[in-house]
């Protein structure tokens, strides 16, 4: 299994964790720590698949997702989302926004790699 | 040599004691004791300085050269006292509302504020006090000088003696005048000491009636036989000069710059004048009582051409009666060091008012509400001013060579001072007087008694050339100072005061007539002559642009800090907001502008405050409440206003209460996400990579080690956090027990200090302290208390956005409280921001500066805890905190 997949996240530990199971899964990881310009950088990687966490620094994940949904050409992105406030409603904001997938932290590996090969099988 | 050494000696010891009157009577004052320094008695006993040495020594010589007429000087206060209190107390009670300073002041602040008036009044009274300071200097000087004779001691120099006097005299001003820019400019370590004055130069001058009666005329009826045998002869009453004169010495009671500073500005309260209006009259009486037995007995028994102006020294010597002559001395020295003392301080107060503050604002315009300290420039300014009066006071001495008779310079002044009665009167009873009335009424009475009475008081020659006094200037005989339009045979001092004040008041009313006041005239005019109806109803500012923090910033650098903040947090209460920040609504304003008079003046604080609201100050509303004339418009409207006062403050009330309700049920909703982020974030972190160390075979040592320590250290950010949220849900629930020790401020402040640079990166924090002022004694939970101050310390260090970044902490005490300050040169908490930062979870900024949002929650509880609180203060320039503990807790070290 090999394809990009596109982290955004601005937890240091939780991005190295993350690396750490796709990468020995054969995925190329890419990462970026900032809300503000993570749009421009999904549409110039293109990424297979996208996680991107909700609580960042500068832009809500949220917002990112409706900019990206609105946008023809990653309309279709597989996004996996992430957060730390795990409560209903945060699930119903995710799925309003557009995420093909949802997760609560904490997760345990095995649920982040299947989620991302389901992601991609789809596609 | 004996009697003059005593006397230095005794003169000595007197101005020591009085020296120690008035320190410990502004002790009193600081430690809020002030009930009797504010006895009505104390302020009848302070209007005694209406007798100076001229009325002390110079009485007695008026007696023995024109019989009664003495009396006139004493009947006129005594009639404005009796038969016109009320005005008086309407006068009294503008200058408590208004916060009047000085007559100038008065003059000013009622005609719209007027600088150039108050420059006018200044100069005026400035030229009409320095002869009768320089007659207080001779005075002293002619009363050493006797004594000196009757000892045969030579003094060669007699301006010595006036010069060390005038030196002292400013020494004792300054001290006691300008000890501290009071808000209401009231003195009470100056009014206890003239008050003991008061009671000294009474008995001095009946201890040497007494000897005079009975020890040497054989009783009252041997007196009485006595006067009628003497040559004491115009006992005929010169009906036109009795009534001038007696109009002028009313004229004076009043707006002599000292009296009106002892009766307006020191005055605290109406009590005070129901008792000098009975009580000043009677020691008026008891100070003329022994005047014509003493001018008797001294013609008798003293050689004839003895100076009878020191018959009250003089008698008593010749009869070996050396004791009772120093007291008398002391008597005449206390009238005139008393006069001295209040005039050069109500002539300070206007010379820096209104000559000296709006050139220092004019040529530091820009600057004037950022930087210095404006107490200090008006204090210097003071200080400055009253050696400068007292100056001129000697040079006019030293220069006029003391020759004249006392009285005669005396009513000189009394002329020039009454100048200012009609725009005084005219102001407060008319509303139709105008700034321009005021202006043409002064400037003409101002110019003939300069030219009739003062100039030629110098005598012919000196400063008018002797032909103006044969036949007028220039051959016009109507124009000869001594009787202008050709009105001949009157008295010189009658006739100039008859015609200085007719021209004064005829000016004055037909330029008032002729012209129309500006709007703030009205509103000015209208406070004034309503005073008693509807204090301070009318407004002086419509809803400006002000901004309350700029307003803070200008009120501390002239009120001062703890001043300023005490105001601006009761006005905000009054408003109904929390915090230092009122709403700069135009009754506020208002407000603040007395309370900066207080300080420097109607027209300055007036400038000063239009610096920064912008444009002028009155309102179409305004106007319109002003037109309203009935008394029965006035009192509904002020119903009305009292109610939709109390409506909008309410209204503030419930909207303020209502954001924070709003704000508060936002973030309480926001608070369980943000435990739960908070909370997963680290676990998200241990359970992946314990996943990865048990799941993952083949890993590098080098791995397991960073992994592991990962784990590790997000545990340990799970336990602070932990820690914190206990601390505060204990601190919440008043669980905590308190482990009060004893320690000192700059132990604790030392730990947090350590403490907090242990934990800091990014640029190091410049921390400023004052060592000295932190050695006060603590007994408080000082773990706690050095908790709050690491938090602030480590806030500034994170927070603080400056290239070079700066922490102050200043330590100051008012009287209640001990209080610390941590300042920043950051950039500050933005106003709306202010009153959230000390919730939970509220951190200010977005980006991440590492802590969960709960050190000024947790902040606020202990200080609560401690007996105290913590503030944050606007308007420092950076971010500023205040932490705030009772005074009951600390010692000095």
């Amino acid at each position: 299994m090999s394809g990009q997949v596109l982290l955004i996240e601005d937890e240091p530990n939780i991005i190295e964790a993350i690396k750490f199971i796709l990468s020995r899964e054969g995925w190329h990881v890419h990462t970026h720590s900032n809300g503000v310009d993570a749009a421009d950088v999904v549409r110039s990687r293109a990424p297979d698949v996208l996680i991107l966490d909700v609580m960042l620094p500068g832009r809500s994940g949220y917002d990112i997702l409706r900019e990206l949904r609105d946008d023809p050409a990653t309309a279709a992105l597989p996004v996996l989302m992430l957060t730390a406030r795990g409560q209903s409603k945060d699930r119903e904001m995710a799925e309003r926004a557009g995420a093909s997938r949802f997760m609560t932290k904490p997760f345990s590996n095995a649920e982040v790699l299947d989620a991302v090969r389901a992601l991609t099988s789809v596609a | 040599m004996t009697t003059i050494n005593a006397l230095a000696a005794i003169s000595v010891a007197y101005v020591l004691l009085l020296f120690a009157v008035a320190f410990f009577a502004e002790r009193a004052a600081q430690r809020g004791n002030a009930g009797i320094l504010r006895a009505p008695i104390i302020y009848t006993l302070s209007l005694s300085i209406y007798c100076t040495a001229w009325t002390f020594y110079g009485a007695v010589g008026s007696a023995a050269r024109n019989g009664l007429e003495y009396m006139t000087i004493y009947l006129g206060p005594s009639l404005v006292l009796i038969g016109w209190w009320w005005g008086l107390r309407k006068l009294v009670r503008i200058g408590r509302s208004q916060r009047i300073t000085s007559i100038a002041d008065l003059i000013s602040s009622r005609y719209g504020k007027s600088n150039l008036l108050g420059v006018g009044v200044t100069l005026l009274a400035v030229v009409g006090t320095t002869p009768y300071i320089a007659l207080q200097l001779q005075s002293v000087t002619l009363s050493v000088e006797v004594f000196a004779q009757a000892d045969a001691v030579n003094l060669h120099n007699k301006q010595f003696t006036a010069f060390w006097v005038a030196v002292g005299l400013s020494a004792f001003t300054v001290i006691f005048g300008t000890r501290n820019l009071d808000t209401n400019e009231r003195h009470h370590g100056v009014v206890m000491a003239i008050a003991l004055e008061a009671i000294v130069k009474l008995a001095a001058l009946l201890a040497v009636g007494t000897f005079v009666v009975w020890g040497m005329s054989g009783g009252i009826s041997g007196t009485l036989e006595r006067i009628d045998q003497s040559s004491l002869g115009l006992w005929e009453v010169q009906g036109g000069r009795w009534v001038g004169l007696m109009m002028l010495s009313s004229a004076a009671f009043l707006c002599l710059p000292r009296m009106f500073q002892v009766l307006v500005v020191e005055n605290d309260n109406d009590p005070q004048l129901r008792m000098a209006a009975w009580a000043f009259p009677l020691y008026l009486m008891l100070m003329s009582l022994f005047i014509v037995p003493i001018a008797v007995v001294g013609l008798d028994v003293l050689p004839a051409g003895s100076n009878p102006d020191l018959f009250v020294l003089t008698v008593p010597l010749s009869q070996g009666q050396n004791g009772l002559a120093v007291l008398s001395f002391l008597g005449g020295f206390s009238s005139a060091t008393s006069m001295v003392i209040v005039a050069a301080i109500a002539l300070s107060t206007m010379v820096s008012n209104h000559i000296v503050m709006p050139i220092w604002l004019r040529f530091s315009a820009t600057t004037a509400s950022v930087s210095g300290d404006v107490r200090q420039v008006v204090l210097l300014s003071r200080r400055l001013s009253i050696a400068g009066v007292l100056l001129l006071g000697y040079l006019y001495y030293a220069m006029s060579g003391g020759g004249e008779a006392l009285a005669t310079i005396g009513l000189v002044s009394f002329t020039g001072v009454a100048q200012v009665l009609p725009a005084l009167l005219g102001g407060i009873f008319w509303r139709g007087a105008t700034r321009t009335g005021a202006l043409a009424g002064l400037t003409a009475g101002f110019g003939i008694w300069l030219y009739t009475l003062y100039l030629p008081s110098f005598g012919p020659g000196v400063v008018l050339p002797e032909s103006f006094f044969v036949d007028g200037p220039l051959g016009v005989s109507w124009l000869h100072p001594h009787a202008l339009f050709g009105i001949e045979g009157l008295d010189p001092l009658l006739h100039a005061v008859l015609w200085s004040l007719s021209l004064n008041t005829v000016a004055f009313f037909a330029a008032s007539l002729m012209s129309f006041p500006s709007p703030l005239e009205r509103l000015q005019g209208a406070q004034f002559v309503n005073v008693q109806q509807a204090p301070g109803s009318a407004r002086g500012w419509s809803q400006g642009a002000a901004q309350a923090e700029d307003l803070m910033v200008m009120s501390q650098r002239i009120l001062g800090a703890t001043e300023a903040q005490a105001l601006f947090q009761r006005a905000a209460q009054d408003q109904g907001l929390a915090g230092y920040l009122p709403e700069p609504t135009p009754a506020f304003l208002q407000v603040l502008e007395r309370e900066l008079s207080g300080s420097v003046g109607a027209a300055t604080a007036h400038a000063m405050l239009g610096q920064i609201v912008g444009g002028m100050a009155v309102s179409v509303e305004d106007l319109m409440a002003v037109a309203d004339e009935t008394a029965q418009m006035m009192e509904y409207s002020a119903r009305l206003e009292e109610q939709s006062a109390e409506l909008s403050r309410t209204a503030a009330q419930l909207r303020a209460a209502n954001d924070k309700l709003t704000r508060l049920s936002v973030q309480k909703d926001a608070f369980l996400s943000q435990i739960s982020h908070e909370l997963r974030t680290p676990m998200t972190s241990i359970r992946a990579f314990s996943e990865i160390l048990r799941d993952t075979d083949g890993l590098t040592g080098e791995e397991r080690n960073k992994y592991s320590s990962i784990i590790h250290d997000e545990a340990i950010r799970l336990t602070r956090l932990l820690d914190d949220l206990l601390d505060l849900s204990v601190l919440e629930n008043g669980q905590v027990s308190l482990n009060i020790v004893q320690g000192t401020l700059r132990e604790v402040l030392d730990r947090a200090q350590a403490a907090a640079s242990a934990n800091e990166n990014g640029p190091a924090l410049d921390i400023q302290r004052d060592l000295t002022r932190e050695s006060v004694v603590l007994f408080t939970d000082t773990e706690r208390l050095s908790q709050v101050f690491i938090n602030l310390i480590s806030n500034a260090g994170k927070y603080c956005d400056a290239a070079q970044p700066r922490l102050e902490i200043r330590v100051q005490k008012t009287d209640k409280d001990l209080l610390v300050d941590f300042i920043d040169n950051g950039s500050g908490v933005a106003p709306d921001a202010q009153d959230v930062i000390f919730e939970k979870f509220s951190r200010v900024s977005d980006q991440k500066a590492g802590g969960a949002g709960l050190g000024l929650a947790i902040c606020r509880q202990i200080t609560a805890r401690l007996g105290g609180e913590i503030s944050y203060l606007p308007g420092q320039g950076g971010a500023a905190f205040r932490v705030q503990l009772p005074l009951s807790m600390t010692r000095a070290a």
